[in-house]
Protein backbone atom coordinates (compact mmCIF):
# COMPACT_ATOMS: atom_id res chain seq x y z
CA UNK A 1 0.00 0.00 0.00
CA UNK A 2 1.54 3.34 -0.88
CA UNK A 3 1.43 6.54 1.36
CA UNK A 4 0.29 9.75 -0.15
CA UNK A 5 1.70 10.75 -3.51
CA UNK A 6 4.03 13.66 -3.69
CA UNK A 7 2.83 14.83 -6.58
CA UNK A 8 -0.16 13.72 -9.21
CA UNK A 9 -1.04 14.12 -12.80
CA UNK A 10 -4.94 12.89 -13.81
CA UNK A 11 -6.20 12.78 -17.11
CA UNK A 12 -3.47 15.08 -18.34
CA UNK A 13 -3.30 16.28 -21.94
CA UNK A 14 -1.44 18.97 -23.69
CA UNK A 15 -1.58 19.94 -27.32
CA UNK A 16 0.82 22.38 -28.70
CA UNK A 17 -1.16 23.58 -32.15
CA UNK A 18 -2.03 20.39 -33.85
CA UNK A 19 0.11 18.17 -31.86
CA UNK A 20 -0.68 16.50 -29.09
CA UNK A 21 2.30 16.21 -26.95
CA UNK A 22 0.57 14.66 -23.74
CA UNK A 23 -2.77 12.59 -23.78
CA UNK A 24 -4.71 11.54 -21.30
CA UNK A 25 -1.61 10.97 -18.52
CA UNK A 26 -2.02 9.55 -15.17
CA UNK A 27 0.59 9.34 -12.78
CA UNK A 28 1.73 9.07 -9.30
CA UNK A 29 5.04 9.69 -7.76
CA UNK A 30 5.57 8.35 -4.59
CA UNK A 31 7.28 9.43 -1.38
CA UNK A 32 10.89 7.59 -1.35
CA UNK A 33 10.35 5.79 -4.95
CA UNK A 34 11.98 6.68 -7.93
CA UNK A 35 10.08 6.74 -10.81
CA UNK A 36 12.03 6.83 -14.32
CA UNK A 37 10.49 8.32 -17.72
CA UNK A 38 11.21 6.92 -20.39
CA UNK A 39 10.79 7.24 -24.25
CA UNK A 40 12.24 8.39 -27.32
CA UNK A 41 13.01 12.06 -28.20
CA UNK A 42 9.55 14.28 -28.82
CA UNK A 43 7.49 11.43 -26.53
CA UNK A 44 6.65 13.95 -24.15
CA UNK A 45 8.91 13.65 -21.25
CA UNK A 46 10.21 17.21 -20.76
CA UNK A 47 6.66 18.92 -21.60
CA UNK A 48 5.74 16.71 -18.82
CA UNK A 49 8.38 17.86 -16.18
CA UNK A 50 6.96 21.44 -17.31
CA UNK A 51 4.45 20.65 -17.17
CA UNK A 52 4.42 19.50 -13.04
CA UNK A 53 6.81 22.26 -12.11
CA UNK A 54 3.93 24.92 -13.36
CA UNK A 55 6.36 26.12 -16.03
CA UNK A 56 3.43 25.37 -18.76
CA UNK A 57 0.07 26.04 -18.24
CA UNK A 58 -2.30 22.83 -17.52
CA UNK A 59 -4.50 22.64 -20.65
CA UNK A 60 -6.53 19.55 -19.30
CA UNK A 61 -6.59 17.83 -16.25
CA UNK A 62 -4.61 18.29 -13.28
CA UNK A 63 -1.47 18.20 -11.31
CA UNK A 64 -1.32 18.58 -8.01
CA UNK A 65 2.34 18.87 -6.11
CA UNK A 66 2.58 18.41 -2.32
CA UNK A 67 -1.17 18.83 -1.97
CA UNK A 68 -0.81 22.71 -4.46
CA UNK A 69 -1.41 23.25 -7.63
CA UNK A 70 2.12 22.83 -10.11
CA UNK A 71 3.51 26.00 -9.78
CA UNK A 72 2.38 27.50 -6.00
CA UNK A 73 5.43 28.92 -4.21
CA UNK A 74 4.60 26.36 -2.01
CA UNK A 75 4.81 23.43 -4.31
CA UNK A 76 8.49 24.93 -5.24
CA UNK A 77 9.92 25.29 -1.66
CA UNK A 78 9.71 21.56 -1.81
CA UNK A 79 10.98 20.66 -5.28
CA UNK A 80 14.30 20.10 -6.71
CA UNK A 81 15.07 20.45 -10.26
CA UNK A 82 17.53 19.90 -12.74
CA UNK A 83 16.89 20.74 -16.11
CA UNK A 84 18.58 20.06 -19.51
CA UNK A 85 19.31 23.94 -20.23
CA UNK A 86 19.59 25.83 -17.43
CA UNK A 87 21.33 29.12 -19.02
CA UNK A 88 23.40 29.15 -15.35
CA UNK A 89 25.17 32.41 -15.61
CA UNK A 90 29.19 31.28 -16.53
CA UNK A 91 30.32 34.15 -14.55
CA UNK A 92 29.61 33.31 -11.50
CA UNK A 93 31.63 30.98 -9.13
CA UNK A 94 30.26 27.72 -8.18
CA UNK A 95 30.29 29.09 -4.54
CA UNK A 96 28.22 31.93 -5.47
CA UNK A 97 25.98 29.92 -7.31
CA UNK A 98 25.10 27.63 -4.45
CA UNK A 99 24.79 30.45 -1.93
CA UNK A 100 22.20 32.15 -3.95
CA UNK A 101 20.06 29.22 -4.64
CA UNK A 102 20.41 28.28 -0.80
CA UNK A 103 19.03 31.32 0.36
CA UNK A 104 15.97 30.68 -1.91
CA UNK A 105 14.47 27.49 0.06
CA UNK A 106 13.23 27.34 3.82
CA UNK A 107 14.53 24.31 4.85
CA UNK A 108 17.93 24.50 2.98
CA UNK A 109 21.10 22.35 3.12
CA UNK A 110 24.00 23.56 4.66
CA UNK A 111 26.36 24.66 2.02
CA UNK A 112 29.12 22.86 3.33
CA UNK A 113 27.22 19.53 3.45
CA UNK A 114 26.08 20.31 -0.39
CA UNK A 115 29.23 20.54 -1.60
CA UNK A 116 30.69 17.38 0.00
CA UNK A 117 27.56 15.11 -0.89
CA UNK A 118 27.84 16.42 -5.15
CA UNK A 119 31.95 16.28 -4.34
CA UNK A 120 32.28 20.00 -5.58
CA UNK A 121 34.41 21.30 -2.64
CA UNK A 122 37.46 21.57 -5.12
CA UNK A 123 35.72 23.51 -7.59
CA UNK A 124 33.75 25.59 -5.53
CA UNK A 125 35.89 29.02 -6.51
CA UNK A 126 36.01 28.03 -10.36
CA UNK A 127 33.55 30.05 -12.59
CA UNK A 128 30.71 27.80 -13.99
CA UNK A 129 32.06 28.69 -17.55
CA UNK A 130 35.21 27.65 -16.76
CA UNK A 131 34.22 23.79 -15.21
CA UNK A 132 34.11 21.02 -18.12
CA UNK A 133 30.46 19.53 -19.17
CA UNK A 134 30.21 16.96 -16.40
CA UNK A 135 31.23 19.42 -13.64
CA UNK A 136 28.79 21.89 -14.68
CA UNK A 137 26.28 19.07 -14.66
CA UNK A 138 27.21 18.34 -10.77
CA UNK A 139 26.74 21.76 -10.03
CA UNK A 140 23.09 21.85 -11.69
CA UNK A 141 22.49 18.76 -9.59
CA UNK A 142 23.45 20.00 -6.75
CA UNK A 143 21.59 23.28 -7.11
CA UNK A 144 18.36 20.64 -7.26
CA UNK A 145 19.36 19.15 -3.84
CA UNK A 146 19.88 22.88 -2.54
CA UNK A 147 16.16 22.99 -0.89
CA UNK A 148 16.47 19.14 0.72
CA UNK A 149 13.27 18.32 -1.54
CA UNK A 150 10.65 16.57 -1.05
CA UNK A 151 10.34 15.87 -4.69
CA UNK A 152 13.13 15.75 -6.74
CA UNK A 153 13.00 16.01 -10.70
CA UNK A 154 15.85 15.51 -12.83
CA UNK A 155 15.81 15.50 -16.72
CA UNK A 156 19.05 13.53 -17.77
CA UNK A 157 21.00 14.43 -14.83
CA UNK A 158 24.43 12.21 -15.93
CA UNK A 159 24.77 12.79 -19.20
CA UNK A 160 28.41 13.56 -19.89
CA UNK A 161 29.55 12.40 -16.83
CA UNK A 162 32.40 10.07 -16.39
CA UNK A 163 31.36 6.31 -14.98
CA UNK A 164 32.94 7.40 -11.22
CA UNK A 165 30.35 10.42 -11.02
CA UNK A 166 27.86 8.93 -12.14
CA UNK A 167 28.00 6.23 -9.49
CA UNK A 168 28.29 8.78 -7.39
CA UNK A 169 25.00 10.51 -8.09
CA UNK A 170 23.05 7.68 -8.37
CA UNK A 171 24.54 6.72 -4.51
CA UNK A 172 23.30 10.13 -3.67
CA UNK A 173 20.08 9.34 -5.41
CA UNK A 174 19.55 6.14 -3.46
CA UNK A 175 20.34 7.69 -0.04
CA UNK A 176 17.88 10.39 -1.13
CA UNK A 177 15.33 7.67 -1.78
CA UNK A 178 16.07 6.05 1.55
CA UNK A 179 15.09 9.20 3.25
CA UNK A 180 11.71 9.80 1.21
CA UNK A 181 12.03 11.53 -1.28
CA UNK A 182 10.08 11.51 -4.45
CA UNK A 183 12.50 11.27 -7.61
CA UNK A 184 11.50 11.84 -11.13
CA UNK A 185 14.65 10.74 -13.14
CA UNK A 186 14.28 11.42 -16.95
CA UNK A 187 16.79 9.29 -18.72
CA UNK A 188 18.08 8.09 -21.69
CA UNK A 189 20.56 5.55 -20.46
CA UNK A 190 18.81 2.36 -20.20
CA UNK A 191 21.60 0.95 -17.63
CA UNK A 192 20.36 3.89 -15.08
CA UNK A 193 17.19 3.22 -15.45
CA UNK A 194 17.62 -0.70 -14.27
CA UNK A 195 20.03 0.70 -11.91
CA UNK A 196 17.76 2.94 -9.82
CA UNK A 197 14.20 2.66 -11.13
CA UNK A 198 11.44 1.42 -8.79
CA UNK A 199 8.91 1.94 -11.40
CA UNK A 200 9.48 2.93 -15.34
CA UNK A 201 6.79 4.58 -17.03
CA UNK A 202 7.40 4.42 -21.23
CA UNK A 203 6.22 7.59 -22.81
CA UNK A 204 5.47 7.44 -26.77
CA UNK A 205 3.53 10.15 -28.92
CA UNK A 206 2.39 11.56 -25.61
CA UNK A 207 1.04 8.70 -24.27
CA UNK A 208 1.63 6.54 -21.63
CA UNK A 209 2.62 3.04 -23.35
CA UNK A 210 3.64 1.14 -20.20
CA UNK A 211 3.58 2.15 -16.20
CA UNK A 212 4.62 -0.84 -14.07
CA UNK A 213 7.38 -1.56 -11.47
CA UNK A 214 10.85 -2.20 -12.94
CA UNK A 215 10.73 -5.70 -12.51
CA UNK A 216 7.05 -6.19 -13.56
CA UNK A 217 7.81 -4.13 -16.95
CA UNK A 218 10.96 -7.30 -17.67
CA UNK A 219 9.10 -9.98 -16.96
CA UNK A 220 6.26 -8.05 -19.83
CA UNK A 221 8.76 -7.34 -22.18
CA UNK A 222 10.50 -9.52 -25.30
CA UNK A 223 13.16 -11.58 -24.61
CA UNK A 224 14.50 -12.55 -27.79
CA UNK A 225 15.16 -10.96 -31.03
CA UNK A 226 14.72 -12.79 -34.44
CA UNK A 227 16.21 -11.65 -37.74
CA UNK A 228 15.61 -13.56 -41.02
CA UNK A 229 15.45 -12.93 -44.71
CA UNK A 230 11.72 -13.94 -45.98
CA UNK A 231 9.20 -13.30 -47.95
CA UNK A 232 6.53 -14.43 -45.91
CA UNK A 233 3.43 -12.05 -44.78
CA UNK A 234 3.51 -10.94 -41.66
CA UNK A 235 0.04 -11.56 -40.55
CA UNK A 236 0.50 -15.53 -40.69
CA UNK A 237 2.89 -14.94 -37.48
CA UNK A 238 1.50 -11.96 -35.90
CA UNK A 239 -1.23 -13.39 -34.28
CA UNK A 240 0.37 -15.09 -31.56
CA UNK A 241 0.54 -13.16 -28.22
CA UNK A 242 4.05 -14.82 -28.39
CA UNK A 243 5.19 -11.98 -30.87
CA UNK A 244 5.57 -8.44 -29.27
CA UNK A 245 6.67 -6.45 -32.64
CA UNK A 246 7.38 -6.73 -36.65
CA UNK A 247 8.91 -4.80 -38.73
CA UNK A 248 9.96 -5.77 -42.12
CA UNK A 249 12.61 -3.52 -44.14
CA UNK A 250 13.04 -5.04 -47.21
CA UNK A 251 12.79 -8.78 -47.25
CA UNK A 252 14.57 -8.57 -43.74
CA UNK A 253 12.25 -9.26 -41.25
CA UNK A 254 12.93 -8.40 -37.29
CA UNK A 255 10.37 -9.86 -34.89
CA UNK A 256 10.50 -9.54 -30.89
CA UNK A 257 9.24 -12.50 -29.23
CA UNK A 258 9.14 -13.94 -26.05
CA UNK A 259 10.00 -17.49 -26.96
CA UNK A 260 11.77 -17.85 -30.35
CA UNK A 261 11.36 -21.21 -30.74
CA UNK A 262 7.66 -21.42 -31.81
CA UNK A 263 8.04 -18.52 -34.21
CA UNK A 264 10.94 -19.69 -36.24
CA UNK A 265 9.47 -22.77 -36.87
CA UNK A 266 6.08 -21.17 -38.09
CA UNK A 267 8.39 -18.82 -40.71
CA UNK A 268 10.39 -22.16 -41.62
CA UNK A 269 7.11 -24.01 -42.36
CA UNK A 270 5.90 -21.43 -44.15
CA UNK A 271 8.89 -20.39 -46.10
CA UNK A 272 11.65 -23.09 -46.57
CA UNK A 273 13.81 -20.73 -48.66
CA UNK A 274 14.25 -17.88 -45.43
CA UNK A 275 17.52 -16.97 -45.14
CA UNK A 276 20.21 -15.78 -42.76
CA UNK A 277 18.13 -16.36 -39.66
CA UNK A 278 19.62 -15.28 -36.46
CA UNK A 279 17.83 -15.79 -32.80
CA UNK A 280 19.78 -13.46 -29.73
CA UNK A 281 18.74 -12.14 -26.32
CA UNK A 282 17.39 -8.85 -26.22
CA UNK A 283 18.38 -6.09 -23.45
CA UNK A 284 16.18 -3.85 -21.78
CA UNK A 285 17.28 -1.36 -24.64
CA UNK A 286 16.63 -3.43 -27.14
CA UNK A 287 13.42 -4.41 -25.95
CA UNK A 288 12.40 -0.75 -25.17
CA UNK A 289 13.45 0.29 -28.89
CA UNK A 290 10.92 -2.55 -30.03
CA UNK A 291 7.97 -0.80 -27.97
CA UNK A 292 8.17 2.36 -28.90
CA UNK A 293 9.56 1.44 -32.48
CA UNK A 294 8.05 4.39 -34.50
CA UNK A 295 7.53 2.51 -37.93
CA UNK A 296 4.02 2.10 -38.17
CA UNK A 297 4.42 -1.42 -39.89
CA UNK A 298 5.57 -2.54 -36.41
CA UNK A 299 2.15 -1.76 -35.17
CA UNK A 300 0.14 -2.64 -37.78
CA UNK A 301 1.52 -5.79 -38.44
CA UNK A 302 0.55 -6.62 -34.56
CA UNK A 303 -3.02 -5.29 -35.14
CA UNK A 304 -3.69 -6.33 -38.64
CA UNK B 1 2.60 33.59 12.72
CA UNK B 2 4.80 34.54 16.00
CA UNK B 3 7.01 37.75 15.78
CA UNK B 4 10.10 35.76 15.64
CA UNK B 5 8.73 34.17 12.61
CA UNK B 6 7.67 36.97 10.98
CA UNK B 7 10.89 38.45 11.50
CA UNK B 8 13.03 35.65 10.27
CA UNK B 9 10.72 35.22 7.04
CA UNK B 10 11.70 38.89 6.36
CA UNK B 11 15.13 38.70 6.77
CA UNK B 12 15.41 35.64 4.55
CA UNK B 13 13.77 37.93 1.56
CA UNK B 14 16.23 40.64 2.64
CA UNK B 15 19.00 37.98 1.95
CA UNK B 16 17.40 36.57 -1.11
CA UNK B 17 17.24 40.44 -2.63
CA UNK B 18 21.11 41.33 -1.41
CA UNK B 19 21.93 37.53 -3.16
CA UNK B 20 20.17 38.25 -6.27
CA UNK B 21 21.79 41.77 -6.19
CA UNK B 22 25.16 40.78 -5.55
CA UNK B 23 25.12 37.99 -8.29
CA UNK B 24 24.12 40.60 -10.76
CA UNK B 25 26.94 43.06 -9.95
CA UNK B 26 29.13 40.47 -10.58
CA UNK B 27 28.30 38.99 -13.48
CA UNK B 28 28.28 42.49 -14.57
CA UNK B 29 31.42 43.46 -13.37
CA UNK B 30 33.08 40.41 -14.88
CA UNK B 31 31.34 40.73 -18.53
CA UNK B 32 33.63 43.89 -19.86
CA UNK B 33 32.36 43.08 -23.11
CA UNK B 34 28.72 44.19 -22.29
CA UNK B 35 29.81 46.45 -19.54
CA UNK B 36 32.50 48.23 -21.34
CA UNK B 37 30.38 49.49 -24.35
CA UNK B 38 27.40 50.32 -22.21
CA UNK B 39 29.25 52.58 -19.95
CA UNK B 40 31.53 53.87 -22.70
CA UNK B 41 29.11 54.49 -25.56
CA UNK B 42 26.85 57.81 -23.83
CA UNK B 43 30.27 58.87 -22.38
CA UNK B 44 31.94 58.97 -25.33
CA UNK B 45 29.11 60.66 -27.32
CA UNK B 46 28.97 63.23 -24.42
CA UNK B 47 33.18 63.93 -24.79
CA UNK B 48 32.19 64.28 -28.31
CA UNK B 49 29.01 66.26 -28.34
CA UNK B 50 28.98 67.92 -24.93
CA UNK B 51 32.72 69.16 -24.54
CA UNK B 52 34.05 69.11 -28.15
CA UNK B 53 32.09 69.55 -30.71
CA UNK B 54 29.22 71.91 -28.90
CA UNK B 55 30.69 74.82 -27.01
CA UNK B 56 29.32 76.39 -23.97
CA UNK B 57 26.65 73.86 -23.44
CA UNK B 58 28.14 71.39 -21.38
CA UNK B 59 25.73 70.93 -18.32
CA UNK B 60 22.67 71.19 -20.62
CA UNK B 61 24.10 68.20 -21.94
CA UNK B 62 25.44 66.52 -19.48
CA UNK B 63 22.06 65.93 -18.22
CA UNK B 64 20.54 64.78 -21.93
CA UNK B 65 23.29 62.49 -22.28
CA UNK B 66 23.45 61.17 -18.53
CA UNK B 67 19.85 60.64 -19.38
CA UNK B 68 20.48 58.78 -22.60
CA UNK B 69 22.90 56.75 -21.17
CA UNK B 70 21.04 55.56 -17.85
CA UNK B 71 17.98 54.60 -20.16
CA UNK B 72 20.34 52.80 -22.68
CA UNK B 73 21.96 50.57 -19.35
CA UNK B 74 18.35 50.25 -18.31
CA UNK B 75 16.93 49.06 -21.78
CA UNK B 76 20.30 46.62 -22.44
CA UNK B 77 20.20 45.12 -19.21
CA UNK B 78 16.51 44.61 -19.05
CA UNK B 79 15.66 44.05 -22.85
CA UNK B 80 18.84 41.90 -24.11
CA UNK B 81 19.59 40.39 -20.81
CA UNK B 82 15.99 38.85 -19.73
CA UNK B 83 15.56 38.18 -23.55
CA UNK B 84 18.98 36.14 -23.27
CA UNK B 85 18.65 34.29 -19.84
CA UNK B 86 14.94 33.58 -21.30
CA UNK B 87 16.41 31.59 -24.57
CA UNK B 88 19.27 30.25 -22.49
CA UNK B 89 17.11 28.77 -19.83
CA UNK B 90 18.50 30.46 -16.00
CA UNK B 91 14.93 32.41 -16.15
CA UNK B 92 13.09 28.77 -16.72
CA UNK B 93 15.56 27.47 -13.94
CA UNK B 94 14.77 30.38 -11.13
CA UNK B 95 10.80 30.19 -12.31
CA UNK B 96 11.23 26.44 -11.38
CA UNK B 97 12.64 27.51 -7.96
CA UNK B 98 11.00 29.61 -4.95
CA UNK B 99 12.89 32.67 -5.97
CA UNK B 100 10.24 35.67 -5.58
CA UNK B 101 10.40 37.35 -8.90
CA UNK B 102 10.50 40.57 -7.36
CA UNK B 103 14.07 39.77 -5.98
CA UNK B 104 15.20 38.47 -9.52
CA UNK B 105 13.91 41.87 -11.47
CA UNK B 106 15.09 44.03 -8.64
CA UNK B 107 18.25 42.37 -8.51
CA UNK B 108 18.62 43.30 -12.44
CA UNK B 109 17.09 46.74 -11.47
CA UNK B 110 20.20 47.04 -9.00
CA UNK B 111 22.45 46.11 -11.73
CA UNK B 112 21.18 48.88 -14.15
CA UNK B 113 21.33 51.67 -11.19
CA UNK B 114 24.61 50.90 -10.42
CA UNK B 115 25.79 51.91 -14.45
CA UNK B 116 23.10 54.62 -14.25
CA UNK B 117 25.15 55.59 -11.46
CA UNK B 118 28.18 54.70 -12.97
CA UNK B 119 27.53 56.89 -15.94
CA UNK B 120 26.46 60.02 -14.09
CA UNK B 121 29.53 60.29 -12.20
CA UNK B 122 32.18 59.88 -14.91
CA UNK B 123 30.41 61.99 -16.97
CA UNK B 124 29.97 64.41 -13.74
CA UNK B 125 33.97 64.66 -13.50
CA UNK B 126 34.79 65.07 -17.22
CA UNK B 127 31.78 67.92 -17.51
CA UNK B 128 33.48 69.82 -14.56
CA UNK B 129 36.99 69.00 -15.79
CA UNK B 130 36.91 69.95 -19.17
CA UNK B 131 33.50 71.46 -19.39
CA UNK B 132 34.11 73.73 -16.46
CA UNK B 133 30.51 73.31 -15.19
CA UNK B 134 30.17 74.22 -11.67
CA UNK B 135 27.48 73.35 -9.13
CA UNK B 136 26.34 73.18 -5.67
CA UNK B 137 26.86 69.52 -3.98
CA UNK B 138 23.07 69.13 -4.10
CA UNK B 139 22.52 69.72 -7.31
CA UNK B 140 25.28 66.99 -8.34
CA UNK B 141 23.79 64.65 -5.58
CA UNK B 142 20.30 65.33 -7.11
CA UNK B 143 21.51 64.37 -10.99
CA UNK B 144 22.78 61.28 -9.55
CA UNK B 145 19.44 60.48 -7.69
CA UNK B 146 17.05 61.31 -10.99
CA UNK B 147 19.42 59.43 -12.99
CA UNK B 148 19.16 56.61 -11.09
CA UNK B 149 15.65 56.83 -10.18
CA UNK B 150 14.91 57.50 -13.95
CA UNK B 151 16.24 54.34 -14.95
CA UNK B 152 13.34 52.27 -13.34
CA UNK B 153 10.28 53.16 -16.24
CA UNK B 154 13.22 52.27 -18.60
CA UNK B 155 14.03 49.21 -16.33
CA UNK B 156 10.20 48.41 -16.90
CA UNK B 157 10.22 48.93 -20.69
CA UNK B 158 13.60 46.51 -20.81
CA UNK B 159 11.34 43.91 -18.96
CA UNK B 160 8.27 44.09 -21.38
CA UNK B 161 10.65 43.69 -24.30
CA UNK B 162 13.03 41.33 -23.18
CA UNK B 163 9.97 38.52 -22.40
CA UNK B 164 8.37 39.95 -25.69
CA UNK B 165 11.32 39.26 -28.38
CA UNK B 166 13.27 36.74 -29.51
CA UNK B 167 17.04 37.10 -27.90
CA UNK B 168 18.86 37.41 -31.62
CA UNK B 169 16.43 40.33 -32.30
CA UNK B 170 16.30 42.25 -29.16
CA UNK B 171 19.96 43.67 -29.67
CA UNK B 172 18.99 45.27 -33.04
CA UNK B 173 14.95 46.27 -31.87
CA UNK B 174 16.27 47.92 -28.43
CA UNK B 175 18.24 50.14 -30.66
CA UNK B 176 15.60 50.77 -33.11
CA UNK B 177 13.62 52.03 -29.90
CA UNK B 178 16.82 53.27 -28.01
CA UNK B 179 18.64 55.35 -30.79
CA UNK B 180 15.99 57.55 -32.71
CA UNK B 181 14.05 57.96 -28.99
CA UNK B 182 17.13 59.33 -27.81
CA UNK B 183 17.48 61.57 -30.80
CA UNK B 184 13.79 62.48 -30.89
CA UNK B 185 13.82 63.47 -27.14
CA UNK B 186 16.53 66.18 -27.72
CA UNK B 187 19.16 64.31 -25.96
CA UNK B 188 22.05 64.33 -28.11
CA UNK B 189 21.15 68.15 -29.42
CA UNK B 190 19.23 70.89 -27.13
CA UNK B 191 15.45 70.43 -28.46
CA UNK B 192 15.45 74.35 -29.13
CA UNK B 193 17.95 73.40 -32.00
CA UNK B 194 15.62 70.64 -33.92
CA UNK B 195 13.30 71.46 -36.57
CA UNK B 196 9.30 72.76 -34.72
CA UNK B 197 8.02 69.68 -35.47
CA UNK B 198 10.20 67.55 -33.99
CA UNK B 199 10.19 70.15 -31.01
CA UNK B 200 6.43 68.82 -30.66
CA UNK B 201 7.23 65.01 -30.92
CA UNK B 202 9.77 65.49 -28.30
CA UNK B 203 7.31 66.70 -25.53
CA UNK B 204 5.37 63.68 -26.06
CA UNK B 205 8.59 61.14 -25.26
CA UNK B 206 9.44 59.97 -22.14
CA UNK B 207 12.96 60.90 -22.25
CA UNK B 208 12.74 64.32 -22.82
CA UNK B 209 11.02 64.73 -19.96
CA UNK B 210 13.58 62.45 -17.54
CA UNK B 211 16.37 65.06 -19.17
CA UNK B 212 13.98 68.17 -18.19
CA UNK B 213 14.12 66.97 -14.39
CA UNK B 214 17.88 66.72 -14.81
CA UNK B 215 17.28 70.14 -15.88
CA UNK B 216 15.56 71.15 -13.11
CA UNK B 217 17.42 69.79 -10.37
CA UNK B 218 20.58 70.86 -11.39
CA UNK B 219 19.11 74.47 -12.20
CA UNK B 220 19.45 74.13 -15.74
CA UNK B 221 16.16 75.05 -16.23
CA UNK B 222 13.96 77.12 -13.87
CA UNK B 223 9.93 76.71 -13.34
CA UNK B 224 8.38 74.07 -11.92
CA UNK B 225 9.38 70.09 -12.97
CA UNK B 226 5.75 68.82 -12.48
CA UNK B 227 4.04 68.07 -15.79
CA UNK B 228 7.46 65.88 -16.57
CA UNK B 229 7.02 64.68 -12.89
CA UNK B 230 3.39 63.62 -13.84
CA UNK B 231 3.94 62.41 -17.44
CA UNK B 232 6.70 60.53 -16.73
CA UNK B 233 4.83 58.59 -13.48
CA UNK B 234 2.04 57.96 -15.96
CA UNK B 235 4.93 56.44 -18.51
CA UNK B 236 6.19 54.60 -15.47
CA UNK B 237 2.48 52.90 -14.84
CA UNK B 238 2.23 52.03 -18.54
CA UNK B 239 5.54 50.67 -18.69
CA UNK B 240 4.88 48.39 -15.80
CA UNK B 241 1.53 47.16 -16.69
CA UNK B 242 3.00 45.81 -20.27
CA UNK B 243 5.97 44.44 -18.44
CA UNK B 244 3.87 42.90 -15.60
CA UNK B 245 1.49 41.87 -18.99
CA UNK B 246 4.49 40.17 -20.75
CA UNK B 247 5.97 38.34 -17.69
CA UNK B 248 2.37 36.66 -16.64
CA UNK B 249 1.19 35.98 -20.05
CA UNK B 250 -0.06 32.54 -20.23
CA UNK B 251 2.46 30.67 -21.82
CA UNK B 252 1.29 27.00 -23.58
CA UNK B 253 4.77 26.14 -24.85
CA UNK B 254 8.18 25.27 -23.54
CA UNK B 255 10.10 28.07 -25.61
CA UNK B 256 8.11 30.63 -24.74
Amino acid sequence: MHSKAVATCRNLSHRYQNHAALDDINLDLQPGEITVLLGPNGAGKTTLIHLLLGLVQVQQGTITVLGQAAGRREARQHTGVMLQISGVQDNLTVFELLQLFVSLYPRAMELDRLLAETDLQSLHNRRFGQLSGGQQQRVLFAIALCGNPQLLILDEPTTGMDPAVRRQIWSSLEQRRKRGTAILLCTHDMHEAEQLADRIVLLNHGRVITHDTAEQIRRRLPSQLIKVRSSIQLTSIAASDNVQSISRTDDLLTIYCHFAEPVVRAILNADPDASELEVTGTDLETAFLALTKANPSTVEAKHE
Amino acid sequence: MSKSATIEQIRSHWLVLARFIECQWLNLLRTPAYTLPTLMFPIMFYSFFGLLMIRGQAQYLLCTFATFGCIGAALFAFGVGIATERAQGWLTLLQATPAPIAAVLVGKGFGAALFAAIITLIMSVLAAVFGDVRMATGQWAGLLLVMVLGSLPFSALGIGLGMSLAPNAAPAVLNLIYLPLGFLSGLWIPVSQLPGWLQDVAVWLPPYHLAELALHVTGTRSGSALISLAILTGYTLLFVLFAAWAWRRPKTSMNQ
